[in-house]
């Protein structure tokens, strides 16, 4: 589960003449997690402390300078690295007032990027191909710096990744519509050349991601068409392997982008499951709205809604830089409520249709025949994409037409269980409009991600176990069940008594198999019950006799709990004295010593 | 190293006595303990608390109070009767009814010139310490209701004493009660008992501190008689009260089983000069009521109905962590009850009023390691024999071939033939023993049953020469050295030649038997030798010290081993200098005479000399390690120290002629068990 929290701002941004261009060039950390090294594109260099979001420090070039790199913290020296007009390198440290006097030396090529991280030493790479430990070269600033890429081929993209005693610089150039990648092995140095797969649009990459897992480098790239791939490169490197290999690529998440393109988007992996996608504009929002939301890839399903760093993400949009911490949990079911200023659009999956299918136009027994024949196939990755465009069609036709409601090739559908409601949000409210309680049942069954407003149309339509047993998020269930009427209250207040009565009666004889609410389920929707309506439930006559019921209940089952609390903390002595072996007065044994 | 049949033996049902009283001399470091059954323990606190002395107990004589008058040791019980300590012949020197019935309490002044006790008649008596004994000197007031509890001021002249409901003060020079303290009764029903006042301390600056039965304890100013607080530390009784040397601190013993300190200081760091008596600390490692308490130098000395005594350091006093800084709990004596017929398969337990003989069971067939055998044949009690008169049992022995049998109280020595045939046993007491056989300290027979050897007063040994037909004295080994202490060791050779002898004073003798005389003299260690032994093949005599330290000698060439010497240069682990109990037993494997054998409480250990020493960064416990290893691994592994936990609660280790070991053993649970409820049952998580 992953989850974005409150986000607040770090600072103002000062809009560039070209409103495209990020006023920012690069936020990077130093030695406290708290602290961010913002470097803005033109002169300044500034030090935040995150969490009480003041600037600690600022240092800035002199006028008719410019910053061409964002400034790194180098972790072993305690300084501050920044390149300015393409081949000037400055260190400084803290207390360090002016950059001016700071040290700087001069290089022979120019300079793409300095990269550092914590636990190694920093690199330089420059803008063509050619990497250097930032110690070697400063000791020789005058050293000869090779030409790797060809004359055409501009660096697109580079990081460094240091984990385990091994160093790696990745970049991506683009050379006439090509891309590739390169991974260059620091200690030995190695140098490898990928080709990435060309998209059928021939477009680039917007935006790529690395990382690096279970020893293998992760690279994740978006295209602006909105698919997400990822590419795996072995970290231990093949020596000896010559030339450009080409680099197998798997689509991870395919973005809803409509008839557009994305102009500008970043996609950051936050863990195996969770990517997080930033990017302007969005087709289905307004223009001029940002979005930011993580989709779990697994589910292919919206999860929260970049720049990646230590649980939080940077976000420059507009005129200020956004701090989002995030979290992220491996929890399959868990949704994640959007909350954040700059994402309000709804994000949906979308799919592309691509050729006509009887399910657009046929009678409803020829979509059942479709319907019953897609399922049979059982290709498990297929399926999953079919699956959810069919849904979408159907219930999309269906809310078009009138007349047309396939109820078995929906709840066929449902059944496989490669649905879930991001993937088409129209189902369940279909079937609620349709009175179609078995669908509404088995989606509330199947599908992890109902929102609660979906949840309570629900309820306010019927009341059932399954309604009990749909995940949710107090914070944002309460909202939406204050639209309950009064009468629904007290309805759905002595429904959860009688069930809440029912089972601990027969605890032990529920019937296996049937699908019913725990205990602990039924009471948390008690308690939320009551937070929502409490006054109103205080004030309505007619739920006087059921509350006080409830309390005289609550008050002895609380009894009882206390009873049993001291009972098991008696029998968890029980459990902790180490049961000894029930040795007799007398016995013969043989025991061996070395 | 090899395989041992082992058998576990659980059945010796040894039952410790509750702890009565306590009394810690500062002086000589020794702490006089009185248990329930009228026996006294001399542990010596310079000595790793090593057991030193038992003076064993008689049924008639009741402890309620032991005191130190210098080096003399008093106790006063509720017999009526004051009594004090021969501590070189470990029996009472002297009796004194004080005609006051029940006594409850004594002590003695500070210039140790006088005790007082306490009677049941309500009389504070007054006895004047002489040389010799001591003598009625007078009584004070006499007061309705009987004297529970007393203390004296350091002048020596006021008394404070608990009784029923109140504290009197008493002016000694007249024997004038100046002062009535009225104690408060306890709360709700126990409003209409009695509140006994169990304990009084009489502070210098005339500050009366005062525990009684509703639980509470009390602060009072002795001049005028006022109540300064009240400290309500339990629902049920504080029993006893010690103050610390500098009288900065007053520790307290509960029924419970809590021990909670109160300390002289001020509530705050501003008033430094207003300071008052502030409970501070909790300890609670009893479980039954805590009867007695010493505060010493740098720890809390308690003991009480559940029999252990509990040496609870005070951190704050130690620079280090080391052995001296650890809690240590004594639960079992530092001696043996339990003696092994290695060629018969026999076992004599120890009980105070009586003697048990069993015979081992045995299996069939073998197994390999962590099997346990089927029993083709159980264990058997052959015999109870009763002690006669009121005496306790103080030592006892059985000879290897377990023909013979002998005990001894403080009054007398008893000699037993005893015949197995089969499943028959004949036991004949043997009649007409030497006159000058009175009592011993320590007996043993020699290996092959024709002699015994009983330890006798001032260091001597009797000789007796046993025969079918008669039991002759033979002659009485003596020290030279002149030593008065009482023996606590005796072992002899297998080929019957040397005898050794270990005495309070440390001093170790080796006489020869046969002709009759005293070989030589051990070094003088300055730890008391907790076990011995002599080798079966070299002769070596293997010694095991309080403070663990291991030496061997060489009776032959009367100097220390090779391998004495080698141990001592390289010095013993660390974690075998840590062990908090004593090894109480050294036997060898005459088939393999390159091991030793010994055992403390917690561990069983072979040392094997063939093996390297252990050093301080060798793995000292390394038997799981060994285990896991490949036989190829294994030897550069090894050293001497082979040590099995396996077994608990150890009493006694040794090893048969078959080869087979046997391991008795006394869960401390089992004894818990035995013992009365405690006053505070706990509820379920209350």
């Amino acid at each position: 589960m992953a989850a974005l929290y409150e986000e607040f701002t770090l600072c103002g941004l000062v809009q560039t003449q070209n409103a495209s261009d990020s006023p920012i060039q690069g936020i990077e950390r130093d030695g406290d997690s708290d602290h961010a090294v913002v470097t803005d594109s033109t002169r300044s260099v500034t030090l935040y402390k995150v969490s009480d979001q003041k600037p600690l420090g600022s240092w800035t070039v002199k006028q008719g300078q410019l910053l061409t790199c964002p400034a790194v913290f180098n972790f072993q020296t305690k300084e501050y690295v920044v390149v300015s007009d393409n081949k000037v390198i400055r260190v400084w440290k803290d207390e360090d007032l002016n950059l001016d006097k700071a040290f700087k030396a001069t290089v022979t090529a120019d300079v793409w990027r300095v990269h550092s991280a914590p636990g190694g030493e920093p690199v330089v790479l420059f803008q063509r191909g050619a990497v250097r430990f930032l110690d070697s070269l400063l000791s020789a600033p005058q050293q000869p710096i090779e030409d790797v890429l060809s004359e055409e081929e501009v660096i697109r993209w580079s990081t460094n990744i240091v984990a385990e005693e091994q160093h790696f610089v990745l970049f991506t150039t683009e050379q006439k519509g090509e891309c590739c990648l390169y991974v260059q092995r620091l200690n030995p140095n190695t140098l490898q050349k990928y080709r990435l797969e060309r998209e059928d649009s021939g477009a680039s990459p917007l935006s790529f991601s690395a990382s690096l897992r279970d020893k293998h480098l992760n690279l994740l790239y978006l295209y602006p068409n909105g698919c997400v791939y990822q590419s795996v490169v072995a970290a231990r490197g093949y020596v000896g392997l010559e030339g450009v290999q080409a680099l197998p690529r798997s689509l991870r998440l395919r973005l809803a982008v409509g008839e557009g393109e994305l102009g500008a988007a970043s996609a950051v992996a936050l863990d195996e499951a969770h990517v997080a996608v930033v990017g302007v504009p969005h087709p289905s929002a307004r223009t001029g709205k940002d979005f930011l939301c993580i989709w779990n890839t697994n589910f292919q399903t919206l999860q929260a809604g970049i720049l990646r760093n230590w649980r939080k993400l940077f976000v420059p949009h507009g005129k200020a830089l956004s701090v989002i911490p995030y979290d992220c949990q491996n929890h399959p079911s868990g949704r994640i409520s959007i909350k954040c200023n700059c994402s309000q659009g709804n994000v949906k999956l979308g799919v592309n249709c691509v050729q006509p299918q009887p399910h657009q136009t046929g009678p409803v027994d020829e979509v059942q025949r479709e319907v019953e024949a897609l399922v049979s196939r059982g290709d498990a990755q297929d399926l999953q994409l079919s699956v959810g465009q069919l849904a979408c069609h159907l219930v999309a036709r269906s809310q078009a037409e009138t007349a047309f409601y396939t109820p078995v090739a929906l709840a066929q559908l449902v059944q496989t269980q490669f649905l879930c409601h991001s993937v088409c949000p129209g189902l369940l409210l279909l079937s609620l409009e349709h009175k179609d309680y078995f669908l509404c049942q088995l989606c509330l069954q199947l599908f992890p991600d109902i929102p609660e407003v979906v949840t309570c149309a629900c309820l306010k339509t019927f009341i059932s176990n399954e309604v009990l047993q749909t995940p949710y998020s107090d914070n944002f269930l309460l909202p939406h069940l204050k639209d309950l009427d009064t009468q629904q209250v007290i309805l759905f207040l002595q429904y959860l008594q009688f069930v809440y009565l029912k089972y601990s009666q027969d605890v032990y004889t529920q019937t296996p198999g049937l699908r019913s609410p725990t205990m602990t389920q039924i009471i948390d929707w008690v308690c939320l019950l009551l937070d929502a309506h409490f006054t109103v439930l205080v004030m309505a006559p007619d739920a006087k006799g059921l509350l006080s019921n409830l309390q005289s209940f609550v008050k002895s089952q609380v009894k009882l709990f206390s009873e049993l609390g001291k009972i098991e903390s008696s029998l968890q002595e029980l459990h902790k004295m180490k049961l000894s072996k029930d040795i007799s007065q007398y016995s013969i044994e043989v025991i061996e010593l070395f | 190293m090899g395989e041992f049949k082992v058998h576990r033996v659980r059945f010796f049902d040894y039952m410790p006595t509750a702890i009565r009283a306590m009394a810690f001399n500062a002086h000589t470091e020794r702490l006089a303990l009185g248990r329930m059954d009228g026996s006294v323990e001399i542990f010596n606190f310079a000595d790793r608390y090593f057991q030193e002395k038992v003076i064993p107990g008689k049924d008639s004589r009741s402890i309620e109070a032991l005191c130190w008058v210098g080096g003399r040791l008093f106790s006063a019980g509720l017999n009526g009767e004051i009594t004090e300590y021969d501590l070189e012949n470990l029996r009472p020197k002297y009796s004194l009814e004080a005609y006051g019935g029940p006594i409850w309490t004594i002590t003695s002044n500070s210039q140790g010139a006088h005790l007082a006790i306490g009677c049941e008649d309500g009389t504070v008596k007054l006895f004047e310490v002489l040389e010799e004994s001591i003598q009625f000197e007078r009584n004070l007031d006499r007061q309705k209701g009987r004297i529970i509890s007393l203390s004296w001021h350091p002048s020596g002249t006021q008394i404070a004493a608990g009784m029923m409901d109140m504290i009197r003060v008493f002016d000694v020079p007249t024997g004038r009660a100046v002062q009535r303290l009225l104690v408060d009764r306890g709360f709700g029903g126990s409003k209409s008992r009695e509140t006994v006042v169990w304990s009084v301390v009489f502070l210098s600056d005339y500050t009366i501190i005062s525990g009684d039965s509703a639980g509470k304890v009390q602060v009072w100013d002795g001049h005028t008689g006022t109540l300064v607080k009240t400290h309500l530390v339990t629902k049920w009784d504080v029993l006893a009260l010690s103050v610390s040397k500098d009288e900065s601190s007053v520790v307290v013993g509960t029924s419970e089983g809590t021990v909670i300190q109160f300390q002289f200081i001020a509530p705050t760091l501003q008033q430094q000069q207003d300071k008052e008596w502030v409970r501070t600390r909790t300890f609670k490692n009893h479980t039954h009521d805590v009867r007695a308490l010493a505060e010493i130098e740098t720890a809390i000395v308690s003991g009480g109905m559940d029999t252990q005594l509990v040496v609870r350091p005070l951190l704050e006093k130690f620079d280090e962590r080391s052995h001296a800084s650890a809690l240590r709990k004594i639960q079992f004596p530092h001696r043996n009850l339990v003696f092994c017929a290695k060629k018969a398969g026999l076992l004599l337990f120890q009980f105070p009023g009586q003697l048990e003989l069993w015979r081992l069971g045995e299996s069939d067939g073998h197994g390999k390691p962590g099997d346990s055998l089927p029993l083709k044949r159980k264990p058997e009690k052959l015999l109870h024999l009763k002690r006669k008169g009121e005496d306790h049992i103080c030592c006892s022995a059985l000879s290897s071939c377990g023909g013979w049998l002998a005990y001894s109280t403080m009054s007398s020595v008893r000699l037993y033939r005893l015949q197995t045939d089969n499943n028959d046993i004949s036991i004949s007491k043997v009649p007409k023993l030497p006159k000058i056989l009175r009592s011993a300290h320590q007996l043993c027979f020699s290996s092959d049953s024709s002699k015994l050897f009983a330890a006798s007063s001032q260091s001597s040994v009797l000789v007796i020469a046993l025969s079918q037909s008669e039991c002759k004295y033979v002659h009485t080994l003596k020290p030279k050295s002149g030593s008065r202490q009482p023996i606590h060791l005796m072992t002899n050779s297998v080929d019957g030649k040397w005898l050794a002898t270990a005495n309070s004073d440390c001093e170790i003798h080796v006489y020869n038997v046969q002709k009759l005389k005293l070989h030589c003299i051990v070094p003088v260690y300055g730890s008391c030798p907790s076990a011995m032994g002599i080798h079966p093949t070299t002769n070596n005599l293997t010694m095991v010290h309080a403070d663990q330290q291991i030496f061997e000698y060489s009776i032959v060439e009367k100097q220390y081993t090779d391998w004495s010497r080698k141990l001592q240069k390289q010095g013993l682990h660390n974690l075998w200098l840590d062990r908090d109990t004593p090894v109480t037993h050294v036997t060898f494997n005459p088939k393999n005479p390159e091991q030793i054998l010994l055992h403390d409480m917690h561990m069983f250990c072979i040392i094997d000399q063939s093996l390297p020493l252990p050093d301080q960064k060798t793995q000292f416990y390394n038997q799981m390690t060994l285990r896991s290893l490949s036989e190829q691994e294994r030897p550069s592994h090894l050293h001497a120290f082979k040590i099995c936990k396996t077994f608990q609660d150890l009493l006694s280790v040794s090893l048969l002629d078959d080869q087979s070991l046997v391991m008795v053993e006394r869960p401390l649970l089992a004894i818990t068990c035995q013992l009365p409820a405690p006053v505070r049952q706990k509820k379920f998580a209350t």
